[in-house]
């Protein structure tokens, strides 16, 4: 196997006398390049946020900070407790994991709070919990699950049905809260699951061609018949990356002001004569666009350092997706890798001017505490695939 | 292991697996060598124009108009100063979005404003196809109340501000109103003009008169604050200031009490006229009016077309034109000592030669006569001046009939062109010649080529000639001093601290060498004409206490009373003034423009005529 060898690298021997916190953790166990990603992602959060946030509200420098911080806290317990479970448990609680996503994010239609005109989010008492962000993990959890499941019913092509009906139905849910960018993402989760466990090509040649019919038919057929699918500013947001504007009113305009702001930090970025993300001419400034924030602020060297971390991030998480110990671990894997890909590349892009503007946090850097606490847990996620792998290679469970 | 079914090993890496997982890695990579890509061109390559964008973006520059200079006459009373107004502008690209949006704002607007909805959109789209850039002056002087409540609504009028701006003010009503022009917003075409290259649209400048003149002086430069503005462009601290520099003032040769006299003298027929009083050793105009006038503040507003049409409609006798310096009359015999001056200087003449005068001369099957069919036997030229013999001029035209010494000695005293005063409306007039007639005569536009009666008409300032009082005024100067001047209005220019800046004193355009015998012989002519009894004005100047030089002239208007004309040199022999005057179908010269001369003269030398009786019966 290719991975044998890596079970030669010298680990603390289980059951010594007095554990260590680390070792009681299980620190030793994870893969240590995607815990250091995570926690240098959030850190490096915490830090612009500092930043960038001290003036936004009057008596209160740290209220972002501090917050932050607290998400990173109870993320990293998440992960760390995510670690210490069998993932291979999720696979038979698919069911429940799938209904308890689908109510979530129901729910938010009768008791959530509106935000600029869409409800994705409950109030609770601390933070507002938007169940959309979890779902997309619960996501994979449960599609990974009902795809081992249903492999021997049906045709491939009843199969390869079933199981993106079952993806895109809550994907269809949160595009009606209306959240588009995590409804995309929510269907990309689908696709990289029924990819990774190998539906055939031909069957995905025929969703593209779907996809293609229905991009068509929703920017261009159905408002042209009078009956728009997407919302105005949706519509707009989608296309206008192609045609900056000059009205602030505009989602061209905030992409190029994100533009501005990214360019104007040069190579070791403008520090606190940061203009563009300080006096509001870059929006969403702490979420959607923190990456603008770090352009500016800290250049190419402070983007190009996160960048790295995001790259070590996916290369750990790619590298778990083939190590997994069984196939439901492999899609959950695939899965959670697939929706880090794409939120970064959506995020980053939007910023850069080369994607649209879809409202996706970048994964562990963007301000809010359900994209964090859920990105945590998905890498407890990985973490454990990485683990249980160990551990089948050892032949023994330790914990 | 617990949960490990059959089904759910994974299996050996299979080469599809592995494809798979690796086009996910290949995805990844392209993703990340993109976003690398994209940034090190977005923050290395342009990144100095990204970052001249965000400066761009983040500083306003917030124009502070400075106060243009006032204009005080030579005395330093203030004839034009500034008050502060406050204009309702609106800014054309921060209006409320949305057609429906920006009917309703508008709607609101006309309500609160009291202007109607078919006006603020007129205006708007006036300055929309001038400068589109610049904010639209929808009404100046807005009440505090409109004032107020357009603070408190601010929301309701996005794109509509009260402006605090510098409005001209005219502090002697319609005084020497030609003489000032408006002033304005600069429009699209000015802008690319040079002389205002330092100027942005909304800006305003001088259009007409001395404000265009000496604009360059009296604009002053405005200030700037820069300062920090967020997105929405609320400041956020101020980064530089630099203080608006008000402008200089001008000061004009202009003396208010001799302005206000010849106005009122001008003024009491009730008919349009214009008179010019200017000093002969220097060319300063003392005074300059034109009747029927206007008042300069209705610039000080938006005009109304059909406001506008009345101050230059032929209906209302144009108010607007300056006719001390663009009419073109025919002069009559107030051209006689400029005959006289061709004649003798090119020795068709003498001062002393005796001329019988018949009553009439008849050239070519024409009989030309004196007016009023007056006989005046054996005189010279001061005779002939003094009694205004048309006969005698008659045949001094006829003697220069061919020899162009007329039309030349004519152009060399200032008649023919612009005096090159610094006003910027004046007209040439014109000097009738052998080829210009010839060339319309040619051209088909008169039904007959020069004659010798051409020239006659010439030599007493009847037919085709054409003058304004500012030229026959330079040339009874050119005749006194022998130097054609350029008349000026403006004096010097003082900063506001009433240090002066510059001084304006034009040099003389040239000199004409008029033998000095020529010279007494004319104004001894006319200083008989004036104050000896038989002159054609000595019932008007006989009881003046100066000793003045001056001839009355009647014209002849096709379709119209005589124009009457006077112009007069004082004090005699030595002047320091000159008098023209004209009024329009005013009669005879001693009858409308010799009086108004006279209240002039009585301001300038602070003296008052006394009756007389005698003198020729209003005859030249």
């Amino acid at each position: 196997m290719m991975h044998a060898t890596r079970t030669h690298r010298a680990r603390p021997v289980p059951f010594s006398s007095r554990p260590s916190l680390a070792e009681r953790v299980g620190i030793p166990y994870m893969d240590i390049g995607l815990l250091t990603a995570a926690v240098g992602l959030i850190g490096f959060s915490i830090f612009t946020l500092v930043e960038a946030t001290r003036h936004d509200v009057p008596g209160d420098p740290y209220f972002f900070v501090e917050r932050q911080s607290i998400y990173a806290v109870l993320g990293l317990i998440g992960m760390l407790a995510l670690t210490q479970i069998d993932y291979s448990r999720f696979r038979e609680l698919r069911v429940g994991i799938y209904s308890l996503m689908v109510a979530g994010i129901s729910m938010v239609f009768v008791f959530g709070v509106a935000a600029r005109g869409s409800r994705r989010a409950f109030d609770l008492p601390f933070f507002s919990f938007q169940p959309s962000e979890l779902g997309k993990l619960l996501l994979a959890l449960a599609l990974a699950g009902f795809v081992i499941d249903g492999a021997r019913r049906g045709s491939p092509r009843q199969r390869t049905a079933r199981y993106l009906l079952l993806g895109l139905a809550p994907a269809a849910l949160v595009f009606l809260q209306p959240d588009l960018g995590t409804s995309l993402v929510f269907a990309v989760i689908t696709l990289a699951v029924i990819f990774v466990a190998g539906v055939r090509w031909t069957h995905f040649a025929a969703i593209a061609g779907g996809f293609a019919a229905l991009v068509t038919v929703v920017l261009v057929l159905a408002p042209a018949i009078g009956t728009p699918v997407l919302k105005g500013y949706q519509e707009e947001r989608l296309t206008s990356f192609v045609h900056p504007s000059v009205d602030p009113q505009d989602a061209g305009y905030q992409q190029n002001q994100a533009k501005i702001a990214i360019g104007s930090g040069q190579k070791t970025g403008r520090g606190d004569q940061a203009t563009q993300t300080r006096l509001d001419f870059v929006p969403e400034r702490h979420t959607d666009f923190i990456f603008a924030v770090i352009g500016e602020r800290f250049g190419f060297l402070g983007a190009a350092f996160v960048l790295s971390l995001f790259a070590l991030l996916i290369w750990r998480a790619l590298r778990i997706v083939t190590l997994s110990k069984n196939l439901y671990g492999t899609l959950v894997a695939g899965g959670i890798t697939a929706m880090l890909m794409f939120q970064v590349f959506v995020n980053v892009g939007m910023s850069l001017g080369i994607m649209p503007i879809t409202g996706i946090p970048l994964p562990l850097m963007s301000y809010g505490g359900s994209s964090v606490l859920a990105t945590f847990l998905a890498i407890g996620i990985l973490q454990s695939v990485y683990m249980q792998a160990q551990l089948s290679q050892k032949g023994g469970d330790f914990l | 292991m617990y949960l490990r079914a059959p089904d759910d090993r994974r299996p050996q890496m299979s080469s599809g697996f592995a494809l798979r997982v690796a086009l996910m890695g290949g995805l990844a990579l392209i993703m990340f060598a993109v976003i690398f890509f994209r940034l090190w061109y977005l923050q290395v390559l342009s990144g100095d124009k990204y970052l001249a964008e965000a400066n761009n973006n983040r500083i306003r520059e917030i124009r502070v108009t400075a106060p243009r200079g006032e204009i005080v006459d030579r005395n330093g009373t203030v004839l034009v100063g500034n008050r502060t107004s406050l204009a309702l502008q609106v800014n054309l690209q921060k209006l409320a979005r949305g057609v429906e949006a920006r009917r309703g704002e508008l709607r609101r607007l006309a309500d609160v404003s009291g202007l109607s909805l078919q006006r603020i959109r007129r205006e708007m789209h006036r300055q929309l196809l001038e400068l589109p850039s610049a904010p639209v002056t929808l009404r100046k002087d807005v009440d505090y109340d409109l004032v107020y409540y357009l603070q408190e609504h601010q929301a309701d009028f996005p794109g509509v501000v009260v402006q605090r701006v510098f409005v001209r003010r005219y502090r002697h009503g319609t005084l020497a109103a030609h003489l000032f022009g408006n002033v304005g917003e600069i429009d699209s075409k000015e802008l690319k003009d040079p002389r205002y290259r330092d100027l942005v649209p909304g800006d305003e400048i001088g259009k007409d008169g001395v404000e265009y003149e000496y604009d360059r002086y009296l604009r002053g430069r405005a200030g700037a604050t820069r300062v920090q503005v967020d997105s929405l462009g609320r400041p956020k601290g101020q980064l530089s200031v630099v203080a608006p520099k008000p402008g200089d003032n001008l000061r004009l040769t202009i003396d208010s009490d001799l302005q206000g006299a010849g106005e009122a003298a001008i003024g009491a027929f009730g008919l349009p006229g214009a008179f010019v009083a200017m000093d002969v050793r220097n060319g300063q105009v003392l005074g300059m009016g034109s009747v029927p006038t206007f008042d300069p503040s209705i610039f000080t507003r938006p005009i109304t077309p059909s406001q506008y049409q009345s101050l230059v409609s032929e209906d209302t006798g144009a108010p607007l034109a300056n006719r001390a310096t663009t009419g073109l009359y025919p002069t009559g015999s107030t051209f006689k000592p400029i005959t006289a001056t061709a004649a003798l200087s090119s020795g068709n003449l003498t001062t002393t030669e005796p001329y019988t005068d018949t009553g009439s001369i008849t050239v070519g099957g024409i009989t030309f006569e004196n007016a009023g069919g007056a006989v005046n036997g054996t005189i010279t030229l001061p005779t002939a001046l003094q009694v205004s013999s048309d006969v005698f001029f008659y045949t001094m035209g006829l003697r220069m009939n061919g020899t162009l010494a007329l039309q030349k000695w004519s152009r060399r005293l200032g008649l023919g062109r612009a005096t090159g005063i610094d006003l910027p409306a004046e007209t040439d007039g014109l000097i009738p010649s052998p080829a210009w007639r010839n060339r319309l005569y040619r051209q088909k536009l008169t039904d007959r080529p020069w004659s010798a009666g051409d020239n006659i008409n010439l030599a007493v300032g009847q037919g085709d000639v054409q003058a304004d009082p500012l030229q026959m005024a330079v040339a009874y100067a050119a005749i006194s001093t022998g130097k054609v001047l350029r008349p000026h209005v403006g004096m010097e220019i003082d900063d506001s601290a009433g240090r002066v800046v510059q001084e304006i004193a034009p040099p003389p355009r040239r000199e004409v060498k008029i033998d000095p015998s020529y010279r007494e012989a004319i104004l001894s002519g006319l200083h008989a004409a004036a104050q000896s009894p038989g002159g054609t004005s000595y019932q008007v100047f006989g009881g003046f206490p100066v000793p003045v030089a001056g001839k009355t002239g009647t014209a002849e208007r096709p379709g119209q009373a005589d124009q009457s004309w006077y112009v007069v040199l004082a004090p005699y022999p030595k002047p320091r003034v000159v008098v023209a005057v004209t009024i329009e179908q005013g009669g005879f010269g001693a009858d409308a423009a010799a009086p108004a001369a006279s209240q002039i003269l009585s301001q300038y030398f602070n003296a008052r005529a006394k009756p007389v009786s005698g003198g020729t019966e209003n005859i030249e």
